[in-house]
């Protein structure tokens, strides 16, 4: 099934409900403008949508294990936005890097060194807290990323921007309203948010210093500035920027060298493509 | 925060009013910690397909409600009252809609 079948407009009558689901290509010139280099497109592309399809794998891992019913299926819904957003970038980077590859081939069958997700993305789920977290700065940051890149010159990337960051302002509140939650509840709870801001402190400027999309509109200093301005609004408000903790030493002294941007990743995105693959591989010739 | 361990949560009803709908519908009910919360995932679970437009989220123990065992004396009544309801006029043919 094409995403034109999945996205039919009209015909109401035929659903009780899901009416009026709009393609957020519909419409756009799929064409590759002229002014813009086509490789630093496709990288941009590729780099994003890993960051989306690793970070959607980790929430999918909170299925029937996550504290609440109803949070087990926002972040099953989290992870689906950020499913279609990878979707819509594999499809975009395969038009554009000239290899005519679809998004099975970007998702599917890539070996680790191959993917170009920031490291944050890939860290084990930790806690409620640790996911609450490093969601928080993931959407935060791709927020940034993403409303910098609706003006982008490409015309396709800049449809996939303005969709993703729909969603990814309701990741952010998601996330921020659970930090502060946590941040303010009890001791345990607390402790456990300040012990993730802790382990995920030495993966940020991984995402600060990112340049992926610095030619398509995305400048790194102005979505670091705000960054780090919205993250220490949540912050405060968790009661987590006290003198001492993580967020207000800042990161640089504790930071972790090398970046996934370059291919090298922790020894945890491995085991999590294994199992994201492996059904995709051991029947390549299956459609679903 | 009082309600903090799991099972603490309250019971909230959700209702939403769709997209061609006129008024709330009751859709269902959930668990969540405070008002917030239960919006929140009342979006996330009651409208996953577009349904709604509008969310109202109320604590089921602030829903004043009949009792079933009372059901005769509520209702039964009006079962006899047939001149309640307008069935007793000749609708003139040139009268649309009804």
């Amino acid at each position: 099934m094409t995403d034109e079948d999945l996205y039919v407009d009209g015909d109401s009558a035929r659903w009780a409900f899901g009416t009026g689901f709009t393609d957020p290509l519909h419409g756009v010139d799929q064409a590759v403008p002229e002014s813009v280099d086509a490789e630093g497109l496709a990288a941009c592309c590729l780099a994003l949508g890993d960051d989306a399809l690793v970070s959607a794998q980790r929430l999918a891992e909170w299925c029937t294990r996550a504290p609440e019913l109803e949070e087990e299926l926002a972040l099953a819904n989290i992870g689906l936005d950020l499913l279609g957003q990878a979707r819509l970038l594999y499809s975009r980077a395969g038009q554009v890097d000239g290899t005519g590859r679809g998004e099975d081939a970007y998702a599917y069958f890539r070996d680790a060194d191959d993917f170009r997700n920031v490291r944050l993305a890939e860290l084990p789920c930790g806690d409620f807290a640790f996911t609450v977290a490093r969601l928080l700065v993931l959407s935060v940051w791709r927020l940034a990323v993403c409303e910098a890149l609706t003006a982008a010159p490409d015309p396709v990337l800049s449809a996939i921007a303005a969709k993703s960051v729909k969603e990814l302002a309701y990741h952010r509140r998601y996330a921020a309203e659970w930090a502060v939650r946590l941040g303010g509840g009890t001791a345990e709870s607390a402790g456990r948010m300040r012990a993730a801001w802790d382990a995920l402190a030495p993966w940020l400027d991984e995402l600060l210093t990112d340049r992926t999309a610095e030619r398509l509109g995305a400048h790194p200093s102005a979505v670091a500035a705000r960054t780090r301005a919205e993250l220490s609004h949540v912050l405060a408000g968790a009661g987590l920027n006290r003198p001492g903790d993580a967020a207000s030493r800042g990161t640089s002294a504790s930071s972790m060298p090398g970046s996934g941007r370059d291919g090298a990743h922790t020894p945890q995105l491995a085991p999590l493509l294994a199992e994201l693959q492996s059904v995709a591989r051991a029947h390549p010739d299956a459609s679903w | 925060m009082s309600a903090t361990n799991k099972g603490d949560w309250p019971l909230y009803e959700v209702f939403v009013r769709g997209k061609r709908g006129l008024n709330h519908v009751h859709v269902g009910s959930l668990r969540a910690a405070d008002d917030e919360m239960a919006l929140r995932h009342a979006r996330d679970l009651y409208t996953r397909r577009k349904e709604g437009v509008s969310i109202w989220a109320v604590r089921s123990d602030t829903i004043a409600a009949s009792a079933p065992d009372e059901k005769d004396p509520f209702f039964a009544p009006s079962g006899d009252k047939v001149y309640r309801h307008p069935t007793f006029y000749d609708i003139p043919d040139d009268v649309p809609h009804m």
